[in-house]
Parts: C-alpha cells; sequence; structure tokens
C-alpha cells in the first residue's frame, strides 16, 4: 500500500482518540475530583447530539445550534447532580454503579419521548464539507480534520484550567485530598455540582461535534458507552494524562485493527485494556483509592 | 402516558381485562359448539414488535398500518371484531423467548404479528411452528423463517433478504458494471445478502474484484475507501441499515468516490435516504416498494396513512398494511372461522393482496411472490426506474413444504 | 427471625412453588425463568454480597453455560442433560479460573471495568464467530432429557419437568450456599470482604481466596445459562450482553445482597416486572429505570434489609 494509505489511517485514528478522549476526559475527572464513577456518561454523548441537532433544526445554522446546547446540557447536569448523583458522595462504588446503569435506562427512553424514534442528519455547513485530495484517488474530508482541531483545542484549554487557573487548583487539590478542600474553606457542593456538569458537556460536545458526519437516531449511544469504560480504565481512572494517552492508543489501535484485523477487530481494544491491566493493574496513570 | 395500540379508545388496560374476561367466557361458553363461539368473541392479534432503541420507527409504523387496515375493514372482519395487543420486543434477543412464550401461552392469539429482528424471527418462528399459533412476519427478513423454519402456520408479508438482493446482480450487469467490490456489515443479513447479490452476479459474468465484511455495528468506514479507491471498480455494492448506511453514504461522498463510483444497494429506505441528505443522491437500490411507485394503491395509502399517523408511510407501513389484508382475505373466506386453521391457512395461501407495491401472491413457503423495483434517489425520494425482477420468488433452501 | 418460623416459611414457599405448575404452561415457563435468574443471582451474590467483588460481567459466565451446551448439542435430535451438564460447568469453571486470574489481580473500580471488558470480549467473539452461529446464535432444535444408557430418567421436553428439574437445581444450590456460607472458606470471605488488610497480615492467602470463590461463582453462573439454553432452547450473543450482567447485578442488590433470600426475591421482582410492566408502559425501559434509581436511593439495603428490620 501506499504511504497516503497509511497517512489516512493514521488521521482517521487520531480523529477518533481525540474524540474517544473528549468524552472520556469528563468521566475521569468526574471520577478523580469527586470518585464517582458514572456508567451513564456515555448517555450524554447522545444527549449533547440530540439536543444540537434540535436546536440546528430550529435555527438552521450548526454553529447556534451546539453553542446554545452546551450551556442546556450544562443545566441538565447541574440538576441530574442535583436530584441524583449528590446523594451518592458517601455510598460505595455499587451505589454509583447501579443507580447510573438506571439512568441509561432512563435517559435512552426519554430520548424517544423527546424527540421520536426517525433518523436526522443534518448537512455539514459549506467550508466545512469538502475535502482535500491527498493523491490521485484518495481524498480526505475536511471536516475530520475540523473535529481533531476543535477537540485538541479543548484538550488544552483543559490543561491550561487545570494546571494555571484557580478552579484548576481547587480541581487538583480535591482529586488529591479531598479533605483539603473543606479545610481551604471550599464550597464542596458547589465545585462538584460545576465538575459533574462540565463533565457531562465534553461527552456532550463529542457528540455535537460528530453528529453531523452521521445522524442522531436511537440507540446511538451504545458503542460510546463502553469505549468511555475501557478508554478511562486502561489510562487510568482519575487521570487526564493518561485518559489522553489510552484514547489515542485505542483510537489508532481500533482504525488499524479495523483495516488489518477486521475479524477481531472488536476485541482489540478489550484485549489491550486487559493486557495493560495485568502489567499495570491501577491503569497507565492511575493510583488505586 | 398515552397508549396507542387501542382502537376507538380501546385502552390496553381495559383490553387485558377484557381478554381475561373473554377467556373465562370461553371456559363457560365451553360446552357450546364450536362454531358459534368462533364467529362471535373478537378475534385477537398479538402485535410482537420493538417500540425502543434503533428500530423503533420501523416498529411503530408496521403496528399503526396493521392497525389502519384493520380499521379501514370498519374495526374487525365477518361480523367479528378485532383486538389488539400489543409488546415492545425492544428488539432484546434474550428476552425474546419468554415474550413470545407469553402471547402464545397466556394471552392464546388468533393471529401473532412480529417482529422486525431477524434473530427473533427466527426464534418466534421456531415457538410457532410448536404452539400452531398463526404467526405472520411483517419485516425480519432472515431466508430461514420461510426456509429451514417454515411451516404451514408462518407467513411473511415482507421479503427474504434473497429476494432483494439477487435481482441487483442482474441489475449492475445491465447497468454495465463488470468488476464490483462488495462491502457490507460482517452479520447475518449483510452476509445473506451478498450471498445473494454474488450468486447472480457472478452467474451473469460479474467479477467481484474485492469482498469486504466490515464488523458489525462498527461504522467506521474511512479505511475501507482508501482500499476501494486504489481498486477503481466499475461499481460498490454495499449493504448497511440505519446509522451505518448514513454513515458510509456520507462518507463515501466527502471521500470523493462518488464521483467515478456508483453505488449500489439493497434496503434504502426513505429514512436514512432523507437522513443522509445529499449523500444519498444518484444510489440505485433494488427493492420491492418504491414510495413513488405510480399506482392508486399507493397514492391512497400514503394519503391515509399520513392522515391517520401524521407519519410518511414507507416499506415497513406497506408490510404492515399487508399483513392486516393477510389476515382479511383468510378469515372473509372463511366466514370468520379461526377453529378450522388448516381452512384458514389454505384461504391465507391463496390470497392475491393488491398491496401498495403492487400484487403479491404466496409461495409454497408462504414468502410473498412480488416483483422487484430497481429505484434511484433522485432529489431525495426513492424513484422507480424499472421493474428489475418480475414475480420473484425465494428458493427457501431446506423448506420442508416444497 | 426464629429458627422455627424459618424452617416453617421455606416448607409454605417451597409448597407454593412446587404448586405453580398447576397455573398452566404460561406461568410454568415463567416462573422457571424467575428460578433461572434466582441462580445467576445467588452465584453473584457469592461475589458482590460475600467476598465484596463487584462484578459487571457475570454474563461471561451466563453466556458460556449455555453456548458449551449449544456447541455440544447443535445438531443432534436429543440433548442429554446428564451429559451436556458436566461439559457447561466444567467449560464455565475453566473460563472463571482465567478471567478470575486476570481480573483480580486489581480492585475497586478497576475489577468493576475488567470483568465487563471480559464479557464484552466473549460478545463479540460470539457476535463475529461463524462457529457460534454468529449473530444469529444457536437454535437447538433437540428435545431435551436425561437419561442414563437407554434409561430415560425425565422428559425435560415437557415445560413442567424443567421447571420441577430447575426448582431442584435452586433447592440444592441454597442449600450449598448456607453450608458454603458458616463454613471455614466462608468465614474467610467475609473477613476479606470486611477488612482485607487484616486477613493478608494475618497470613491468609487472599489472592487464592478470591479466586476460588470467583470461580465458584462463576461455575454457578455457567450453571444458570445452562439452564436458560436448555429451557428456551435459544442460544444468543446477548446472553454475554453487559445489559444482563446489570440486570442480574440490579436483582442483587434490590432482594439485598449478602443475604439468604435476598437475591431470589430481587430475580422473582425483576423478571416479573420485566414480564408486566411492557402491559401496563409503552417504555418499560423507563419504569426500570426509574425503579432502579429510586430504589438505590431509599433502599440501599434492598427489599430483605426492608423485611429484616420489621424482624419478619
Amino acid at each position: 500500500m501506499e504511504l497516503s494509505f497509511y497517512l489516512i489511517q493514521l488521521l482517521n485514528g487520531i480523529q477518533l482518540g481525540f474524540l474517544l478522549f473528549l468524552i472520556a476526559s469528563g468521566m475521569t475527572l468526574v471520577f478523580g475530583i469527586m470518585g464517582i464513577i458514572n456508567l451513564a456518561h456515555g448517555s450524554f454523548y447522545m444527549v449533547g447530539a440530540y439536543l444540537a441537532y434540535w436546536v440546528t433544526s430550529l435555527t438552521d445554522n450548526l454553529l447556534w445550534g451546539i453553542l446554545l446546547a452546551l450551556p442546556l446540557l450544562f443545566l441538565i447536569g447541574f440538576l441530574i447532580e442535583k436530584l441524583a448523583i449528590s446523594f451518592l458522595y458517601h455510598r460505595d462504588h455499587l451505589s454509583q454503579v447501579l443507580l447510573t446503569y438506571g439512568l441509561i435506562l432512563i435517559l435512552s427512553s426519554l430520548q424517544i419521548i423527546f424527540w421520536g424514534k426517525e433518523f436526522h442528519g443534518i448537512d455539514i455547513p459549506s467550508p466545512l464539507n469538502g475535502s482535500i485530495a491527498l493523491t490521485d484517488h484518495q481524498n480526505y474530508p475536511v471536516y475530520r480534520l475540523f473535529i481533531s482541531f476543535i477537540c485538541g483545542l479543548t484538550a488544552f484549554g483543559m490543561y491550561f484550567v487545570i494546571q494555571k487557573t484557580r478552579l484548576g487548583m481547587k480541581i487538583r487539590a480535591g482529586s488529591s485530598n479531598r479533605e483539603m478542600l473543606r479545610i481551604l474553606g471550599i464550597d464542596v457542593n458547589k465545585l462538584y455540582s460545576i465538575v459533574f456538569s462540565v463533565g457531562i458537556v465534553l461527552a456532550g460536545f463529542a457528540g455535537m461535534l460528530v453528529f453531523p458526519l452521521n445522524a442522531v437516531y436511537p440507540g446511538m449511544e451504545e458503542n460510546i458507552l463502553i469505549m468511555s469504560f475501557v478508554v478511562i480504565t486502561l489510562g487510568g481512572i482519575g487521570s487526564i494524562r493518561g485518559a489522553f494517552l489510552s484514547a489515542m492508543m485505542i483510537g489508532i489501535l481500533e482504525t488499524f485493527g479495523g483495516v488489518f484485523f477486521p475479524e477481531i477487530s472488536s476485541f482489540l481494544v478489550f484485549g489491550l485494556m486487559a493486557l495493560v491491566l495485568m502489567w499495570r493493574p491501577q491503569g497507565l496513570f492511575g493510583q488505586f483509592r | 402516558m398515552t397508549i396507542k395500540s387501542s382502537i376507538k379508545g380501546f385502552d390496553r388496560r381495559t383490553l387485558i381485562k377484557g381478554s381475561a374476561l373473554s377467556v373465562a367466557s370461553l371456559a363457560i361458553t365451553g360446552g357450546y359448539p364450536s362454531i358459534l363461539r368462533a364467529t362471535t368473541t373478537p378475534i385477537k392479534i398479538g402485535i410482537f414488535l420493538p417500540y425502543t432503541g434503533t428500530y423503533a420507527k420501523l416498529g411503530s409504523n408496521i403496528k399503526d398500518a396493521l392497525i389502519l387496515k384493520i380499521e379501514e375493514n370498519g374495526g374487525g372482519v365477518s361480523g367479528r371484531k378485532v383486538e389488539f395487543v400489543n409488546i415492545d420486543s425492544e428488539m432484546n434477543v434474550s428476552k425474546s423467548t419468554e415474550r413470545i412464550n407469553k402471547l402464545i401461552l397466556r394471552d392464546k392469539f388468533d393471529f401473532l404479528v412480529g417482529p422486525v429482528h431477524s434473530g427473533i424471527g427466527m426464534n418466534m418462528a421456531r415457538i410457532a411452528r410448536k404452539s400452531g399459533t398463526i404467526l405472520i412476519v411483517p419485516n425480519a427478513g432472515a431466508n430461514e423463517i420461510t426456509g429451514k423454519f417454515c411451516a404451514p402456520n408462518i407467513f411473511r408479508t415482507s421479503f427474504s433478504s434473497w429476494q432483494t438482493a439477487y435481482p441487483a446482480g442482474k441489475v449492475l450487469l445491465e447497468d454495465g458494471m463488470k468488476r464490483v467490490v462488495l462491502i457490507y456489515w460482517n452479520y447475518a443479513f449483510g452476509k445473506q445478502t451478498a450471498d445473494a447479490f454474488r450468486e447472480s452476479f457472478e452467474k451473469g459474468g460479474g467479477r467481484i474484484i474485492a469482498d469486504i465484511p466490515t464488523p458489525f455495528p462498527k461504522s467506521e468506514f474511512q479505511s475501507f475507501f482508501t482500499k476501494i479507491a486504489a481498486l477503481e471498480p466499475d461499481a460498490v455494492f454495499t449493504f448497511y441499515s440505519g446509522g451505518g448506511a448514513i454513515q458510509f453514504m456520507k462518507d463515501f461522498k466527502r471521500a470523493g468516490l462518488n464521483r467515478r463510483i456508483k453505488l449500489y444497494s439493497t434496503f434504502l429506505t426513505e429514512g436514512t435516504a432523507k437522513a443522509a441528505g445529499d449523500a444519498s443522491e444518484g444510489i440505485r437500490s433494488t427493492l420491492h416498494y418504491a414510495t413513488t411507485l405510480k399506482n392508486s394503491m399507493n397514492e391512497r395509502f400514503k394519503s391515509v396513512f399520513l392522515k391517520k399517523t401524521g407519519q410518511e408511510a414507507d416499506v415497513f407501513a406497506v408490510q404492515g398494511y399487508d399483513a392486516g389484508e393477510l389476515i382479511i382475505q383468510g378469515l372473509k373466506r372463511t366466514g370468520g372461522d379461526t377453529v378450522s386453521q388448516k381452512r384458514l391457512i389454505e384461504a391465507m395461501e391463496s390470497s392475491k393482496i393488491q398491496s401498495p407495491r403492487g400484487e403479491i401472491t404466496f409461495s409454497k413457503a408462504h414468502n410473498p411472490i412480488q416483483d422487484i423495483y430497481l429505484r434511484e434517489v433522485i432529489n431525495g425520494e426513492n424513484e422507480m426506474i424499472k421493474i428489475a425482477m418480475e414475480k420473484v420468488n425465494d428458493p427457501a433452501l431446506g423448506c420442508e413444504l416444497i | 427471625m426464629k429458627t422455627n418460623f424459618r424452617i416453617f416459611l421455606l416448607i409454605g414457599i417451597l409448597a407454593l412453588l412446587s404448586a405453580i405448575p398447576l397455573l398452566g404452561s404460561f406461568y410454568t415457563q415463567l416462573f422457571t425463568r424467575v428460578l433461572i435468574w434466582a441462580i445467576f443471582a445467588i452465584s453473584l451474590d457469592l461475589l458482590v454480597g460475600y467476598t465484596g467483588l463487584i462484578s459487571l460481567g457475570h454474563a461471561a459466565f451466563f453466556g458460556t453455560g449455555a453456548y458449551v451446551l449449544g456447541m455440544v448439542f447443535k445438531n443432534s435430535p436429543e440433548i442429554n442433560l446428564l451429559v451436556a451438564l458436566p461439559l457447561s460447568l466444567i467449560g464455565s469453571a475453566l473460563l472463571a479460573l482465567l478471567i478470575g486470574a486476570a481480573c483480580l489481580r486489581t480492585r475497586g473500580v478497576y475489577f468493576i471495568m475488567l470483568s465487563l471488558a471480559f464479557a464484552q470480549m466473549l460478545y463479540f467473539f460470539a457476535f463475529q464467530t461463524n462457529y457460534l452461529g454468529g449473530d444469529d446464535g444457536i437454535f437447538l432444535l433437540g428435545r431435551p432429557t436425561m437419561r442414563i444408557g437407554t434409561i430415560e430418567l425425565i422428559d425435560l421436553s415437557r415445560s413442567e419437568n424443567i421447571y420441577i428439574f430447575v426448582l431442584t437445581c435452586l433447592v440444592l444450590l441454597l442449600i450449598f450456599m448456607n453450608k458454603l456460607i458458616a463454613s471455614p472458606f466462608g468465614k474467610v470471605l467475609y473477613g476479606i470482604k470486611h477488612n482485607e488488610t487484616r486477613m493478608r497480615s494475618l497470613g491468609y492467602p487472599v489472592y487464592r481466596f478470591k479466586l476460588i470463590s470467583f470461580i465458584i461463582a462463576g461455575t454457578l453462573g455457567g450453571l444458570s445459562g445452562f439452564l436458560e439454553a436448555s429451557h428456551s432452547g435459544y442460544i444468543n450473543p446477548s446472553f454475554f450482553y453487559w445489559h444482563e450482567s446489570g440486570l442480574v447485578l440490579v436483582m442483587v442488590v434490590l432482594g439485598g445482597m449478602g443475604t439468604f433470600y435476598g437475591p431470589v426475591l430481587g430475580a422473582s421482582l425483576v423478571i416479573l416486572l420485566e414480564n408486566f410492566l411492557p402491559d401496563l408502559f409503552e417504555s418499560s425501559q423507563l419504569a426500570l429505570g426509574t425503579i432502579i434509581v429510586l430504589i438505590v436511593l431509599f433502599m440501599p439495603r434492598g427489599l430483605f434489609g426492608i423485611l429484616q428490620r420489621k424482624n419478619i
């Protein structure tokens, strides 16, 4: 095969990796700071996509769709944290797993009640819907590059917020020592609400970016749910850096695996995760707690 | 929560009470001649379709069209009222045995209609074979349902996967496509579709230069497109559904392949064609229906369905509508008698249905014998180009009725 | 709870359960499923309730028990359970040894996720392997029976016979669990669940104890899958799917984990709800999800916890 073939696979792998990172970073953030394992995290990928589709169809503009859907999703996250998640802070992992499992069922049912059973797609707005010619017969879609770019920007933004701002300082303090926050007089409840909502917005944002490539439809979150578990576990639960590395590894493995070993590609990622955890039981950058 | 499964304000809870009552009254009137009993009690139809998950839309269109058909007939047949009980199959294969048993063993229906999913369809067929309940399959296309699992009491008003794909091989050759890449989801329905296409295409002298099964239900196709682009085939024949189909068409266009390579498929439905936007433009597909078919039956059906449900009719609605017609024709000919099942089955078998898709009859294996159309997406609609193959009859491999 | 009363209650429940076949074949089949899932839930409870290991991949064994049966008997006209059962149990036990050995190297959330990953691997494996029937799964068309040589013990194609067979399995399992929990082995598990570090410093080979518990749980999970397959005659990849793992975990917690009746109670309630909710709501998933959330929020000790508090 020619070089451009590998280049395209690599671009695809990186794009998928960025996307998985966006989804998983929120989940790992919530676990790292709040100690909450949210199985329903991937469901918000679907919720985000539907919100963005809904607003886009009202305003006829994808940019507005996404910009207005983000605060809406933040609000939804805030409500869910207050109504359900906040009761779980002193409960064990089992309660968290169960409650958020229930949440998965509820969210997928509500999706049908609110938005119906149809498939809906939109056309990508004009500067982004073209493709770049790599060779005579190899093209690469601009929108995919755009996704990678936005995801990379978001990742950098997250790095900046966590490392350089006061909120980030609190977050770092919270993830290494939860009691410290209380002692410092920080409003933990407020911090938790914000962190949970931001986490959900990250997953939803990924959905908003991706749905123009495909469509919104009932059950679109099925694959994402499990993939986000794999990413955060492999990277070390609670570690943003770990999530980034493992998202990239999995993105690239998925893409190349799909081409060279299509028969076994579905369980390659699970195999990688099992292998890594046997070598490092707490994931690449994780700690047991 | 409102329940829409009812006819004329019949709510499901009263319906269940009602059916419990009618079972009780059956037991009491047990001494009377069976004909009397069989011609006065309501006819009960159990519907087993998905209303949640990815195929929810298919399920509700089938159900709505079926109920519409019965309503058009006055809500009953031959003086007997028709009652429906509706259960969500949730597309959950592992719960299906229990749910089907519930329909068959507890509620004792005269007719069962369902499902959408092929695996559940085979399971339903297997259980119906044992219990003897008349089963009408309004979608599930697995060849086995009217093949290995066929039985006198099992009918299908939709299609077999062989039936929709076999004519495609002939169509591609007529269009002058000699070197073709075959790409499809590697699951039962995808494989059966690919096999049927390969059979007719290679028989006619075509050459399949690459056969690419991709993992189900993944919709990451970019990598395969680079491969396809390098092969430079005349055309690509594909089978994907739902989100996969949309992603495939959109990516195919974005990769610029649609300019040089013609795309063919079988099951390109109006829903997926619309959601894919202009990426579906110009794609040709073979199927037993096209919304734009010009016959009075189809025109009427589309407008009535839209008025009744607020939804556009599609191929699934047609299949549900015809399931209703099959029940009506069978019962009319036996005077509403459901007790002598043999007569009822014979009557259904010889039905000739004037469907929105054209006329259909039933093969010995009880699969519809129907015309398969070649359609092309023009301005977002599947326009009928021509009849790809007339009166296509599924070979029903492994069926003992043949 | 007084011992006499407890024995009386047990006999009463058993008598009621034995009478189920009188209600006709629908209820017989429904309760067969209830009992099978009770066995499945009990097997998971050994991990969750008694060893403190939260597995979100217990369906791995449910599926394995079923698929071993399916692979051996997919084309035979008759399925002799006396041959099939040991094979299924051995298959599940071996798999539990492998998966357990890997998963137990880690703990906490990592254990949850790794157990889930293994079950999903098996799901995709079954889905993509033609030999295992792919996504269509395996239909068992043969007649299930139990025979030694030419002497047929029970004809299991009759639904009431299969029901009694499953009920017997459940009763034997409950007796076995009772003995196991009371045994020195059970006491060690109790110690591990409540203070693993102390057990380790006392010199117990904690890893080995956990692994044995995992293997027993896996084997019993295989038993339930085997029973489900021989009861329904249809085996498919969704036996491995993580929704099944989630559902059985819900049963254990709903009923009350680490209790004698809890998992049975939980399984009965969930299966019956699953069966009757669709009669009442178009979206039974919404109702089920809401019930799960409410239970976690307001009944952390499960149904059996409430019964115990009221001292019934």
